[in-house]
């Protein structure tokens, strides 16, 4: 299968490889997939008291695409809100990829990523502000 | 100097040899008789080079020139040996043993067959349900009825089932950790009913070799008639039908540098083997496969048969010098890297490993300039990882972690040294973009991990 020129581009430079320090109250961590279905992604987010997303970070095994993915959201989520990030959705990263029907689910990992990463920056600051 | 990109996919296909390509050139131009003319310098001219393309292919496998029948490839072969044996020995039995690392061409083969006969007793069951229940029973209403009356065990019904189907019934055996099949498992499936035992020679994914041998001595101990699809094997290791006591034998000549869509199926004259046909016609290949033979591939696949033969050692001891080369360099300087299968009993030129963390789609992906493959699911548009790293127990995602490498005769050490070289740096980079890798680091155990799969 060929790959799209963009996917090879984000493949061959990838933006934003990296860890976050995960015990940072500001740093939301989401890593969804599974080894034995060939595609794990970890995407990390430093996100402002204010709920500005100031930072990316992201380590996939997966295939091409789906490394491709990770990186092209850790470079839309910088400087977007939290709600404003998670209105991204596969469908738009699969789109601005053109990836082939067989590699969507690799997109669809991206979107869980971000929504996942949210889902436990939030989750931190719920039990920070308790008293 | 080192030209790009590097073919190190030897097991899918092979480059046509030079020197069988010129054997080939006169029989796409001048000489373009039809090797069934009977009457004129053309049809004879043909068919005297069909003839000596048969003994080449012959003498490469120990058998007499009688033996041969030429067939559009392997996938053509297993098909016909498999189904023409069940069709020709019906009253014999139905049961075939095979294994579960097998090719598609035998196991797809043996599906349908299944289903056949699946078929085939249900259209029994109805007629026999009709009768009991005295009335037209339709097809919605079998597993009902079926249960009511009881069906697998009536008498009549049991009777007809045991009548020839037309379809088998099929044991896919598992292998050993190592990829070959266990001699004693393989006398303990054969029933009175076996009438075929269908093992391959060498593995197309991790390049294991079979105990032939020994297996063609059970069967013919037990009567079994055994089918080996040598496709992989034959020109790259010793392969005699009389020696390891086969029966008949799947060959290809595009996995020898000879031209794609020309294979052979060996069938054993003493003791005689039958077959009924797949492909009826004007009788070509003594019935067992009609269809105006292609002279020119049939004689390209003879000048690379008797290349294999006069070249096998030499070429074995170059490929498995070359194959260690590679083996040690990547093991030596890559921790966490992993041989699937036997390398004990292995095709010199196969080399099959998992590297731990790292996607093998994303691994080829990075090493674009060399062709090799993978058994990663990323590949393969079913998104299951290879079934034969399965069946040899190798977990999933290491199955979606590996690489096959397939040397053949036209790689060099300096390719070799460069695809080393290559394939070090580049899981490197990737295990540093791998947050398993990193877990793994961290000495977290990943198999503790509730993941998110789906
Ligand atoms: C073990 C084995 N059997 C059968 C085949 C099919 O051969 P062919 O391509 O000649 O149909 C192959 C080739 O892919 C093979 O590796
Ligand atoms: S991760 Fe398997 S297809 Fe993309």
């Amino acid at each position: 299968m060929a790959y799209s020129d963009k996917v090879i581009e984000h493949y061959e430079n990838p933006r934003n490889v990296g860890t976050l320090d995960k015990n940072d109250p500001n740093v939301g961590t989401g890593l969804v997939g599974a080894p034995a279905c060939g595609d794990v992604m970890r995407l990390q987010l430093k996100i402002t008291d204010e709920g500005v997303i100031e930072d990316a970070r992201f380590k996939t095994f997966g295939c091409g695409s789906a490394i491709a993915s990770s990186s092209l959201v850790t470079e839309w989520v910088k400087g977007k809100t939290v709600d404003q990030a998670m209105t991204i959705s596969n469908k738009d990263v699969a789109r601005e990829l053109a990836l082939p029907p067989v590699k969507i689910h690799c997109s669809v990992l991206a979107e869980d990523a971000i929504k996942a990463a949210i889902e436990d920056f939030k989750k931190k600051r719920a039990t920070r502000q308790q008293p | 100097m080192l030209k790009l990109p590097i073919y190190m996919d030897n097991h899918a296909t092979t480059p046509l040899d030079p020197r069988v390509l010129e054997t080939m050139m006169p029989y796409l131009r001048e000489d373009f008789g039809n090797a069934a003319s009977r009457n004129h310098a053309f049809g004879w001219k043909a068919e005297a080079a069909v003839e000596k393309a048969r003994k080449q292919v012959a003498e490469l496998i120990g058998a007499s020139d009688k033996e041969i029948v030429f067939t559009s490839g392997a996938t053509e072969s297993d098909n016909l040996a498999i189904k023409g044996v069940l069709e020709f020995y019906k009253s014999k039995g139905d049961h075939i043993i095979t294994l579960k690392t097998e090719h598609k061409a035998v196991l797809d083969t043996c599906k349908r067959l299944e289903r056949v006969r699946q078929e085939r007793l249900d259209e029994l069951k109805l007629l026999r349900l009709s009768q009991l229940a005295d009335r037209d029973v339709q097809p919605e209403e079998l597993a009902e009825l079926a249960s009511r009356h009881d069906i697998e065990n009536d008498p009549t019904y049991r009777k007809w089932a045991e009548l020839p189907t037309g379809g088998a019934r099929v044991t896919y055996l598992d292998v050993e950790a190592d990829g070959r099949v266990s001699l004693e498992k393989l006398a303990a499936a054969m029933t009175p009913r076996t009438v075929l035992v269908s093992i391959m020679f060498a593995n197309n994914e991790i390049g294991v070799l079979q105990p032939v041998a020994e297996i063609g001595k059970l069967c013919r101990e037990k009567g079994v008639l055994f089918h080996c699809d040598a496709v992989q094997g034959i020109g790259k290791v010793p392969f005699d039908v009389e020696a390891m006591r086969v029966d008949l034998a799947s060959i290809t000549s595009h996995k020898m540098y000879g031209p794609k869509g020309v294979g052979a199926l060996y069938v054993r004259r003493k003791p005689r083997v039958r077959l009924a046909p797949l492909v009826d016609g004007g009788g070509h290949e003594r019935g067992m496969r009609s269809g105006t033979l292609n002279v020119a591939a049939i004689v390209g696949f003879g000048a690379a048969a008797e290349l294999a033969r006069t070249e096998l050692e030499a070429e074995a001891q170059r490929l498995t010098r070359l194959r260690e080369r590679l083996r040690t360099g990547i093991m030596e300087q890559l921790d966490m890297t992993v041989v699937n299968g036997s390398l004990e009993h292995r095709l010199p030129g196969n080399l099959n490993i998992s590297f731990s963390y790292v996607e093998g789609e994303a691994l080829m992906m990075a090493i674009k300039d060399v062709a090799v493959s993978s058994g990663s699911a990323c590949t393969s548009a079913s998104l299951e990882p290879s079934y034969v790293l399965r069946a040899v127990g190798v977990e999933e995602d290491m199955a979606h972690s590996s690489i096959r490498f397939g040397l053949g005769r036209f790689n060099t050490e300096e390719e070799v040294d460069y695809v080393i070289r290559l394939m070090v740096d580049k899981v490197r980079k990737l295990r540093e973009m791998s947050p398993l890798y990193e877990m793994a680091k961290e000495g977290i155990d990943l198999k503790s991990i509730e993941w998110t799969a789906h």
